[in-house]
Order: structure tokens, then sequence, then C-alpha cells
């Protein structure tokens, strides 16, 4: 893929900014339709919330630092790792590649804005609302939701607190931000590529996000429609998940997991793209297999709608469905290793630096591996017996979740804040924030598996004995972790707020790749492309 | 830089060279005590072996580049990128890994779905938070609760070896036989998981799951439920005693025996419900209500200075024996007999200050149960 500068595009704009920049004060923020605007506030939001989710982590590792109910009680804990999951998924992933793709969607295609520009800024104001109510519930009466974050029935129906209609709602009107979401993704994909610049010739990031924004729109209605059903069985007398009035209690995971197992990949999709641009860049060689890229991450999306049930091997499905889900869940190891594999080559022979960006791309391809292959022990059914709801389950999901997606996300935020910004950020800040953050994400989740293996199951709020010495040490871990994001947190704010750090390039690194780089300066003006740059 | 690839690989490393000392420092899954479970240990093993020769290659290529192909030692970028072939082995090479894996695992999946010739029944049935075991052809059926004092939660108590993990009284099964478990809750969904059985089923409200065991060698074997099921699900352990045959029948002959004895009823002194009853309160109801009464309002009323426990005392025995429709309470009539629930309450009319004066007796209670 090849692409032309065209920077005359982009230095007319500055000009123009005097009459066309944006509006003073607060409602510069309530009333924007500008992309980058809006992605911004997409990028606090995800942050506010990865700082509650994360201090909601630390009330749980506290708790679990010693056996024995030494801080909360344990009503309050099953409040805390419940809020902590959805707040981490819903709040600060998802809300995180929305702001990642709305900065990044426009310049990497060569287009001036998002599509849709006030349905953009109405899909990111749903969500303070939705957090706001869904955090609302720990005040209130009988407390937060306390069913897991996802929230089985009857447990979260006939026996859940009032607040569980609140947690309806919040979830509604996420799914409603979603869609919206990915409906302006894909009709500014579609839409407004720059002249020449075919389906192939995209860059990856775009692709991924084409592919997730289909994920979402899939899937988010299913959400939307189970947590309806569950609002009818609460108040209005139906009996969905209620088999005493001909309901099946099991039917929620089915359609939960229907959504629950797509959402999984619009959580790491994005991370494919943005890894295989900093992991090129910083090889000083193109990616090895674009095409097989965009195919691999089009398999693993349609492979995500059959593979749900492998959630529920202990539901006490039939051999059949066992047998098949086991077998469709293997495949996907497939296509998932085919991207492993182009990350590999991509930088065999290559000629690499480690800037910040680097050490997070390397060490997300390390460590998603490692959640990978976790993944395919618990794909083995008949292990899964042993495995499923133990802290076995638990360190594979952080590591594709906390390793794989976020530090992709914290990637991105370095590899790309010197465009958005204009400034580099300090790289040995940068260097620690990686260092801390990696001993810290080993150390909290390493341990995770032996525990499991060893026999903890998941979500209890005190443990026996034998479990002691590891839950020690995946609690300072923890601690360890969550304070170093603070780290990056400084270093964002002294190189944007604070103006601090040497003025970037317009092509900010060696040789990077892709329209944002080379036909726009740095910083990016307001107003991306007044006219489309033209691709070879 | 290293570092990254080392430490990942150091760690897969130190999974292999402990293998030897795995079992004793609790760092992997049990062998168990039967044959499915050694089967699944195996699986489990092969699989692992699997992912650490591939984790070996695969970071092993990138720690070379890593090493080598840097810019710092003058390496110079080749440009080549797109092969199909290379494409198609390494799309190939994992199908054939996998496909391997598939034919165990079918095995052994096979083999735990065979639920036929079973030589003992036992309905296993989740309660927030305990488990009730049906001998459904001998004629025992009792509750099996959570045994660590609460002393020892608050840690006001030493914690004793088997904290969390032991009960009243654990489920008896004699070795060499098989069973059959039939798994249903009456509440929420729970998950019966004994891992040295190797026996992980969920238990759902209105339906009936099936799984079997065949215990090699007598001892106790603890596990956990594990399904979220409420504030309880720390708290409702598994305790596995497999028998000799022999063992078994004397223990299954004299539990009969007892049961149909304790449903006899028989008159008691105040003093005497009191004493009992605070220990089925204990037991039953102070997860919820609180040792002292005082619950944890609004999910969970208080019962010291209640309207119903200073009432009309033919209601308070209904709402025992009932449980309140659209609540949390359940009903107790099935899982305790008439004399805990008399002596119950009793204890919840005349502790914690609530000076009501008088009392339930079995008899009382029976009238109650039998009208309906």
């Amino acid at each position: 893929m090849s692409q032309t500068g065209v920077l005359e595009g982009a230095d007319a704009p500055t000009d123009e900014e005097h009459h066309h920049g944006p509006d003073k004060g607060i409602l510069r923020w309530v009333y924007t339709t500008n992309h980058k605007d809006i992605g911004t506030m997409y990028l606090l939001l995800a942050l506010g919330s990865l700082l509650i989710g994360g201090v909601m982590a630390f009330v749980i590792r506290a708790e679990l630092f010693q056996p024995g109910l030494q801080l909360v009680d344990p009503n309050f804990f099953n409040q805390m790792t419940t809020m902590h999951g959805l707040i981490m998924v819903f709040g600060a992933i998802m809300p995180a590649f929305v702001g990642l793709a709305n900065w990044l969607i426009p310049m990497m295609i060569g287009a001036p804005d998002m599509a849709l520009p006030r349905i953009n800024n109405w899909s990111f104001w749903l969500l303070p609302f939705a957090f706001s109510m869904l955090l609302s519930t720990l005040f209130m009466e009988g407390g937060a939701p306390n069913f897991g974050w996802t929230f089985y029935a009857p447990l979260s129906t006939t026996y859940a607190p009032p607040s569980v209609t609140f947690f309806i709602f919040a979830v509604h009107i996420m799914g409603i931000s979603s869609v919206m979401g990915a409906v302006n993704v894909i009709v500014t994909i579609f839409n407004m590529r720059a002249p020449g610049m075919t389906f192939m010739k995209m860059p990856l990031f775009v692709w991924t996000w084409l592919i997730t924004a289909f994920l979402l729109i899939a899937v988010m209605p299913v959400l939307a429609g189970v947590v309806t059903m569950m609002l009818m069985d609460i108040h209005f007398g139906a009996s969905f998940f209620n088999a005493a009035g001909g309901g099946d209690p099991v039917l929620f995971q089915h359609v939960f997991w229907f959504f629950g197992h797509p959402e999984v990949y619009i959580m790491i999709l994005p991370a494919f793209g943005i890894i295989s641009h900093i992991i090129s860049t910083f090889s000083r060689k193109p990616l090895f297999g674009y095409t097989s890229m965009v195919f691999a991450t089009s398999s693993i999306a349609i492979l995500s709608f059959i593979v749900w049930a492998h959630h529920m091997f202990t539901v006490g499905m039939p051999l059949a469905g066992e047998l098949f889900f086991m077998y469709s869940t293997m495949l996907i190891a497939v296509p998932t290793g085919v991207k492993v594999f182009n990350w590999v080559t991509t930088m065999f022979r290559g000629s690499m630096t480690f800037e910040t960006p680097m050490l997070f791309a390397i060490a997300f391809v390390v460590l998603f591996t490692i959640g990978g292959l976790s993944g395919l022990m618990l794909a083995i059914a008949p292990a899964d017996f042993q495995y499923h709801d133990t802290y076995f389950v638990v360190a594979h999901f952080h590591y594709v979740l906390v390793p794989g997606a976020l530090f992709s996300i914290l990637a991105a935020v370095y590899y790309w804040l010197p465009k958005w910004c204009g400034r580099m950020y300090n790289e040995s800040l940068g260097k620690w924030h990686f260092w801390l953050s990696f001993i810290g994400v080993n150390l909290t989740f390493f341990p995770m598996h032996f525990v499991g293996l060893a026999g903890m199951p998941r979500r209890i709020p005190d443990y026996a004995l034998q479990f002691a010495d590891f839950n020690a040490v995946v609690s300072v871990g923890a601690f360890l972790f969550g304070a170093s994001q603070l780290i990056f947190i400084y270093n964002v704010w002294r190189t944007t707020i604070g103006k601090k750090g040497i003025k970037a390039t317009d092509l900010v690194w060696e040789k990077p790749e892709g329209l944002e780089w080379t036909a726009l300066p740095s910083p990016v003006p307001y107003h991306t492309f007044q006219t489309p740059p033209k691709v070879d | 830089m290293k570092r990254v690839g080392f430490s990942a690989v150091s760690a897969l490393l130190l999974l292999i060279t402990s293998q030897s000392a795995l079992a004793e420092w609790g760092l992997n899954m049990t062998e168990g005590v039967t044959r499915v479970s050694h089967e699944v240990h195996d699986l489990h093993m092969t699989i692992f072996y699997i992912c650490v020769a591939i984790a070996v290659v695969v970071f092993g290529v990138m720690l070379y580049s890593i090493i080598y192909h840097r810019k710092s030692r003058g390496a110079k970028a080749e440009n080549f990128h797109e092969s199909t072939v290379v494409e198609i082995i390494w799309t190939v090479i994992p199908l054939v890994i996998l496909v391997g894996m598939c034919i165990p695992a079918t095995a052994t999946l096979i083999d735990m779905y065979d639920n036929t010739d079973s030589e003992i029944d036992i309905q296993v049935t989740g309660y927030q938070w305990k488990w009730r075991y049906t001998y459904l052809n001998e004629g025992v059926d009792f509750f099996s609760n959570l045994s660590t004092p609460s002393e020892q939660l608050d840690n006001t108590q030493d914690k004793n070896i088997n904290y969390l993990l032991e009960v009243d009284k654990p489920l008896v099964l004699p070795v060499d036989t098989k069973v059959r478990f039939l798994f249903t809750s009456k509440d929420v969904i729970h998950s019966w998981w004994v891992p040295e059985l190797a026996v992980k089923k969920d238990t759902i409200p209105g339906f009936i799951n099936e799984s079997w065991t065949k215990i090699d060698k007598p001892g106790i074997y603890r596990g956990q439920c594990t399904e979220l099921c409420g504030k309880g699900h720390g708290y409702m352990p598994i305790v596995v005693k497999a028998v000799s045959k022999q063992e078994y029948k004397t223990w299954v002959t004299a539990q009969a025996v007892a049961q149909a004895a304790a449903k006899e009823i028989k008159d008691m002194s105040f003093d005497e419900l009191m004493i009992q009853g605070e220990k089925v309160y204990n037991t039953n109801c102070a997860a919820c209500h609180k040792k002292d009464g005082t619950g944890i309002p609004p999910m969970f009323p208080a019962l010291k200075d209640s309207s119903i426990a200073m009432g009309d005392i033919s209601n308070h025995i209904k709402i025992v024996l009932k449980g309140k429709q659209g609540t949390a309470m359940s009903a107790f009539a099935e899982q305790l007999s008439v004399s805990d629930i008399a002596s119950v309450v009793t204890y919840e009319r005349n502790a914690w200050g609530n000076n009501k004066g008088d009392y339930a007796t079995p008899m009382s209670v029976k009238k109650i149960k039998d009208n309906k």
C-alpha cells in the first residue's frame, strides 16, 4: 500500500481555522460535531472509567489479600466484581476504541470528518448518562447489581436487588450509543474514502474497525433483547427465564453469550489493527501479509457467531452440542495463529527500535498469545470441566483484555499522540510506565493460572488457606499495575495540557505509512482534510 | 528489551521444570481419583505441552529478531512480504495439531457422558447456600452446610486447615461403584464441583442434569460451588467422603434408621427449644438475618424487634414454613424438621431482647404444616 503525500490540502486550513475553529468554553464540548473533539471525549470517558473500575479492582484485591473477611461484606464484594466487569468492558475498553476510531478513521481514509457528525455527538453524550445511572445504583437501597457482569438469570431477575432495573436501562442506553457509533463508522468507511483508496488499500485499523462495527450492529440488539426479557420477567410477570412459568434459565445464557462472544472480539479486533501498524513502523518493514490479515480478521468475526456455548460447557448440553462448540472454538485458533505469525514475521529481518508504542506492541503479542493459548486449553471441553469458573478463566480473559486490549490502547495513544497534539510524549516516562505495567500485569494475572488449576473458584470473597500465598502476590501485582497507570496520565497531561516535550515532525516516526502521517501536519488541524488527498 | 520475550519464556520454562513439584505446590490441576479425572488430567497436560511448544517457537523467533534485527546493531530492514506458500503452511500445521487434539478429547467426552449402568443414584440439589443430598433408593436425605465457625471468617479465631472447605455432613460414597448424580436447584443456578472427581455440573432450577463418577480410592475430597449464586457463594463447600463398600452399607442403614426416628415428634421444653433453636438459626438463618438478628435491610429484614417475630406466632411459623413470595425468604418446610422449626421460631421470639415469652411446639408446627 502506498500513498502520496498531499500536504497542500492540509496546509490550507490553518488560515481557515480562525473562521471555523471550535467554540469557546464548555459549550464547545456539548455542541461539537468534530471527530477529534468527540474522539477526545470518548478517550477521557474511557480513562475515567478505567480509574473507577480500577478502584473497584483495588477493593477486590485488598479484600482477597488475605483469607478471612477484612474490609467488605460478601454482598458488597459481589457488587464490586459486577461493577468492575461492567465498567471496564462497557465504560473503558469499548469507548476507548470508539475514541480511537473517531480520531483515526477520517485521518486514515482521507475524510474531512465522520459521515454522521450529529449522531456522533449524540452517541457520545448518551454515555455519561448511562454510566451515571449505572454508578448511581451503588447508592441505592439494596445496593448495586451483585450478580456478576454476565448477570445470569434467575440471580439477576427473581433474586436481584431493586437496582437491576436501572442497570437494564443503562445497558439499553449504552447499546443505542454503540449501535449509532458503529453505523457511523460503516457509513464513513463506505462513503468517505479518498479517491484511489480501494478496500484492499485501507489501513488495517480501518479494516478491523469496519468488521468490529458489523459485529456491534449484529449483537448489541441481542444484548438489548436479553435485558428486555429480564425486565419483562421482573416487572411484567413474564417467565422467559423462570422454569416454573415454562421458561428456561439456560436460555438466558444462550442469548447472553450469543452477544457475549462476538463482544469479546469487538474488544480485540481493533487492537489487531493498532498492533499491525505499530509493529510495521518500528520494524521498518511492511506488514508481512496484509491480505491474509484482512481475511483472518474476517474469519475470526464470522466464527465468533458459532462458538458462544463454549462459555457453557457445564450447563448440561447434549453431547453433540458439546462436540460442535469444542470443534468450532478450536478452529478460531487457526486465524488467530495467522495473525500472530504475521506479526512475528514482520519483525523478522526488520530494523527494530523500541520506543514506548513498540514496547507495548511487543508485550501485546507475547501476552495476548499466552491468553490465546490458555483459550485453546479452555476449548477442550473435558478439561474445561476442571477450568470452568475458576481463576484459570479469570487469568485467561484478563490476559487478552489487559495486556491485550488495554495495552493496544496505551500503545495507540503513545503512537498517535504526537500527531494529535504536535508534541512528543516523554520517552523515559513512557518506558517507566511500560516496564512497571509489564511487571505488574504479569504479577497480577500469571499466578491466577496456578490458583485456578489448584481449584479456586472465581467470584468468591474469601478462600481456603492453600490459595493464600498466590493471592497475596496477585494483590501486590494489582496495586503495582494500577499505580503505574498514574505515570501514563501524567505523561499525557504534561504533553497535551502542560505543552512540554519537543515539537513533533509531520512524519513523527522514521518511516510510518498512512495518510495521517504523510498527508497531514502535526498537530493535525481542527478540520482534517479540506480537499481529499489522492491515493495511488 | 530482551526481557520481554525472556520473562514470558522463562515463566513457561519454570512451569515445565517444576512439573514434579506441581502437586505439592498447588500449581497444577489435580490428577484426581477416578479414571475420568486421570483422562482429563492427561488431556490437560497434552494441550499444555502443545501450547508450550507453540509458545517456544513463536517467542523464540521473536526473541531472535529482537536481539539480531535491531537497528542499534545496524540491521537493515528487508522488504519481503506476502507469501501464499508460507500462509498455507502456517494455516495447515495448526489445523493438523488441532485435529490431533480433538480425537482424545472427543473420546473422553463420550466417556463422561455415559450415564448408564449406575449402581447408586443421588440427587444433588443446590440451595442458597447449602447442598442437599437425596439417595434416591436408600431413603437417606440430608442437607450439608458449611461448618467453619463464623469467628474464623471474622478473623477473631485462628483458621483451621480446612477453612471454608468443611461441612457438617459430608456426602458419603462407596469406592469402586458407579454413582450417578442428578443435579437440580431450588433457587438460582449453582455448580457442583469436586476437582478430584473431575465432575462439575450446573444445578439449574426446574431442570435436571446428569453426571457420574466411580471413585478409585477411599478418602476425603473437597470442592466448592463454582457458579455465582449470591452472597453466600463462597460459603457452600462440598465434601465427599469415599469409603469401602462395607462401610458404606453400614452408614446407609444407620442413616435410614436415624432419619426415620427424627420424624417422630417429641415434646421439648422451652430451654431445649432455645438451645436447638440457636443452632438451627446460626446454620440456616444467620447468613441473611445476621447472628444478632439485625439483618441486612432492605434485602434481608431484621428479626430483632420485627413485627413478625414479635407478632402472631402462627403467622411467624407460616412464614418459616412457606417462605415469602417475591423475596429471598425461602420455604423451610422441606429443609427442616418440625422440631427444628419449632425451636428456631421460639429462638427468634426470645433472643436478642425479643422477650416475647411464648414458644412454638413441634406439634403446633406440624398442625400448621398439615393444614397447608
